[in-house]
């Protein structure tokens, strides 16, 4: 088994609640895992990434290579654009279809949501909305992941036990509300 | 014991836990900065009474690890890179004093420059300091690596180098711990006059030093982390040092690279097994991320005109990050790189946060200057060098912490009236203070803006070392009661900030202004750990 995810959004989107949920659930089960991360400056409103690696075997790059990612698994629609070369041939973009405009010169979305479907594989989802109807739009980035977890090789439940997990000290109420979450986005990919 | 997954950061920090330290000093810096906080958030390290607060830079936290280790203790001082060319003085000397109790620097090297404003590869300050140094191809080496660095600091008193880039630094693995260790008892150096670096004990101490060499090699030579792959295909041998090994081993998929491979993580230079690749192989390729330091050492030392590739003939970069695919074209293998980034994809560069207090400095400042010719702001090292970029526009350098006030004075010196200096309050008490006092013994007329949000805010917000005492350190140092101000950053102010501003401009003397107003991003986070207040 090899899985490696490229994770994009802008800074304070939170990505890394979904990296350290899929690597709870991945260490969970005896998995390699290594995971890049970026701090400093860019998490300041710029493009942020992290590179997830899962592995039944060892690890050696903290980096995934180029052509080589299974998912691009993205908060933001602009930004799951950006991480393309690292896409492999029949590898999946799965992005929120909801732009965060910060910048002054952000293309028209309707630029970036039709090169999105270009794609040979790809989820556009309306995260916020799906995320609303599960309580909070707070848990929007949940929703990708709930899109995302048809294309992991990790059981569900896996991911309901990891979510317990990372979301466990903040009450029972948020972690039923992203459980909710997760599977939403998971009926939406379904169907869609 | 149960595995941890840790970023590399992490894993020094717990590393430097288990090896016993008892004190570890630092200032931010990313990448290091991970590290330090580790341990102030360890529970474990409280118990053991670990001293972790942060320095108010990084040659103080330097000088403190070096009294440490003076003491007999085993000690950690972490920076970043350009952190260690401020810690350069007491860094070079510790070589020749030695060390007692176990010493470690970390040096965190920022290829690419993601958060910094050079590559330098601290390799070379080692090389030039004679200090061995130990760089890790991942967390669990990491982990490992300063256990074995302690041993070899107090094995041949001298402080060892861990170096590491952002990628290792900042990426997560599990690490397996091992059984931690005591903390060492006081214990003062056998020869009271080893720290005396007068020039008839320094000539001494370095011969000791030169002395040293040798058995540093031997212990290169015969190092774990140093390993010789064996390969069958000779026509070229591939030397790859710290995380350029894993980037090599990733271009095969069942890790049976056909060449010799030599993983370099232990300097100074293994040169038996690098005269058993160059004597068995062809060519050689370096794989080294950073600078191209093994292979300008090589070039001296093998002198045989055998071939070697890397990013000094082109073959890899000059500049920047090493990366799988880099190899696999510097190998001749398949570049694995997917389609191109669609030509709508635009740049999303950092940008100072919604509600930031340094906007509003920075608009007041503008809407004063606009009367003048622009480019008579220095700016320094935070959030705020993002007011260089649109829509702000407002400042004219970024060199090095503390260069504002310095830069200023010189041009002001040079003629140039008004000078403005923008600096933020930690990066003040990192090495403002100094030049500060340079203008108020010249009187030169400058107008500096130490911008007060109460914390180290690039960083992630680590408390300011100076908290609340800006004014006074100002005051101690003699800027003139009447030209200095605090005023308020805020959008119902801007009237009357300009008017101090453009007060303060026409004085030919030190200025002092201090827009105080909390960090945004530290406001979010003291309000979601404080308890809720119940709502008369």
């Amino acid at each position: 088994m090899k899985c490696d995810i490229i994770l994009a959004g802008v800074g304070g989107q939170g990505i890394l609640s979904i990296a350290s949920i899929i690597g709870v659930a991945a260490v969970n089960l005896n998995l390699q895992v290594k995971q890049a991360e970026v701090h400093g400056m860019s998490q300041r409103g710029g493009d942020v990434q992290s590179h997830l690696r899962l592995s039944d075997k060892e690890i050696a790059s903290d980096l995934i290579p180029y052509g080589k990612a299974d998912i691009i698994l993205s908060v933001e629609p602009l930004e799951s654009l950006r991480y393309l070369p690292f896409l492999s041939k029949e590898g999946w973009i799965i992005t929120n279809s909801k732009p965060f405009i910060n910048i002054p010169n952000y293309p028209p979305i309707d630029n970036i949501l039709a090169e999105i479907k270009l794609q040979h594989n790809n989820t556009l989802l309306d995260a916020e909305k799906i995320a609303r109807e599960a309580g909070s739009i707070r848990a929007a980035n949940i929703v990708i992941l709930g899109a995302a977890s048809l294309h992991l090789d990790i059981a569900y439940e896996k991911l309901e036990e990891a979510i317990r997990y990372v979301f466990g000290r903040k009450g029972d109420n948020i972690v039923d509300l992203n459980i909710k979450a997760m599977k939403l986005g998971r009926e939406f990919a379904e169907k869609n | 014991m149960q595995k941890l997954v840790l970023l590399g950061d992490e894993a020094i920090a717990q590393g430097a836990i288990d090896s016993g330290i008892s004190g570890i000093y630092a200032y931010p810096g990313t990448p290091s900065t991970e590290i330090t906080e580790y341990v102030q958030n360890s529970k474990e390290a409280k118990e053991k009474g670990i001293r972790s607060s942060w320095s108010a830079n990084e040659k103080t936290a330097y000088e403190s690890a070096l009294g440490m280790s003076y003491a007999g203790k085993r000690t950690m001082v972490c920076m970043k890179h350009v952190g260690l060319n401020v810690a350069a003085d007491p860094f070079v000397n510790s070589a020749i004093t030695g060390a007692n109790g176990g010493f470690i620097v970390v040096a965190a090297d920022d290829p690419s420059m993601h958060s910094s404003q050079n590559e330098q590869d601290s390799r070379a300050l080692a090389k030039f300091a004679m200090i061995p140094i130990l760089e890790p191809a991942n967390q669990q080496e990491a982990y490992d690596m300063v256990h074995y660095g302690f041993e070899i600091s107090e094995k041949y008193s001298i402080p060892v180098m861990m170096r590491i880039t952002t990628r290792l630094a900042h990426s997560r693995a599990g690490v397996a711990r091992i059984i931690p260790q005591m903390q060492k008892e006081i214990k003062l150096p056998g020869n009271l006059t080893q720290f005396v670096l007068l020039p008839a004990i320094a000539r001494k101490q370095y011969k000791d030093l030169l002395k040293k060499q040798d058995g540093l090699v031997k212990e290169s030579e015969s190092s774990a982390f140093n390993k010789y792959y064996e390969g069958k295909d000779k026509s070229l041998g591939i030397i790859a040092s710290g995380i350029g090994y894993n980037y090599l081993m990733e271009n095969y998929p069942d890790r049976n690279c056909p060449n010799p491979v030599l993983k370099i993580s232990q300097y100074p230079l293994p040169y038996k097994l690098i005269k058993r690749i160059a004597g068995e192989c062809k060519e050689l390729l370096l794989a080294e991320e950073g600078a191209p330091m093994i292979e300008e050492w090589l070039s001296g030392y093998l002198r045989n005109g055998l071939k070697v590739k890397g990013r000094l003939d082109g073959t890899i970069p000059r500049d920047g990050e090493l990366n799988t695919n880099i190899l696999a074209r510097a190998l001749g293998l398949e570049d694995t790189r997917g389609k191109e980034i669609p030509s709508v994809v635009v740049p999303r560069p950092p940008s100072l946060c919604a509600g930031c207090p340094h906007i509003d400095s920075y608009l007041d400042l503008n809407a004063v200057l606009e009367e003048y010719t622009p480019g008579r702001v220095f700016a320094d090292i935070g959030c705020y060098t993002l007011g260089a970029l649109p829509p702000y526009n407002s400042v004219n350098s970024c060199v090095d912490m503390g260069a504002s006030i310095t830069m200023a004075k010189g041009a002001s010196d040079a003629g140039l009236r008004p000078a403005v200096a923008v600096i933020g309050d930690s990066t003040f008490t990192h090495s403002g203070i100094t030049g500060l006092l340079d203008c108020v013994n010249d009187n030169t007329p400058v107008t500096i803006f130490i911008l007060d949000n109460a914390t180290t805010g690039m960083t992630g917000g680590q408390i300011s070392s100076a908290y609340g005492r800006i004014e006074d350190i100002c005051r101690g140092i003699g800027v003139d009661e009447e030209h200095l101000h605090i005023i308020n950053p805020m959008k119902k102010y801007h009237e009357e900030n300009m008017k101090i501003i453009q007060e303060e401009l026409n004085y030919e003397g030190v200025s002092v202004i201090i827009p105080r107003r909390e960090c945004i991003q530290t406001i979010g986070k003291r309000k979601k750990a404080e308890p809720v207040k119940e709502v008369k």
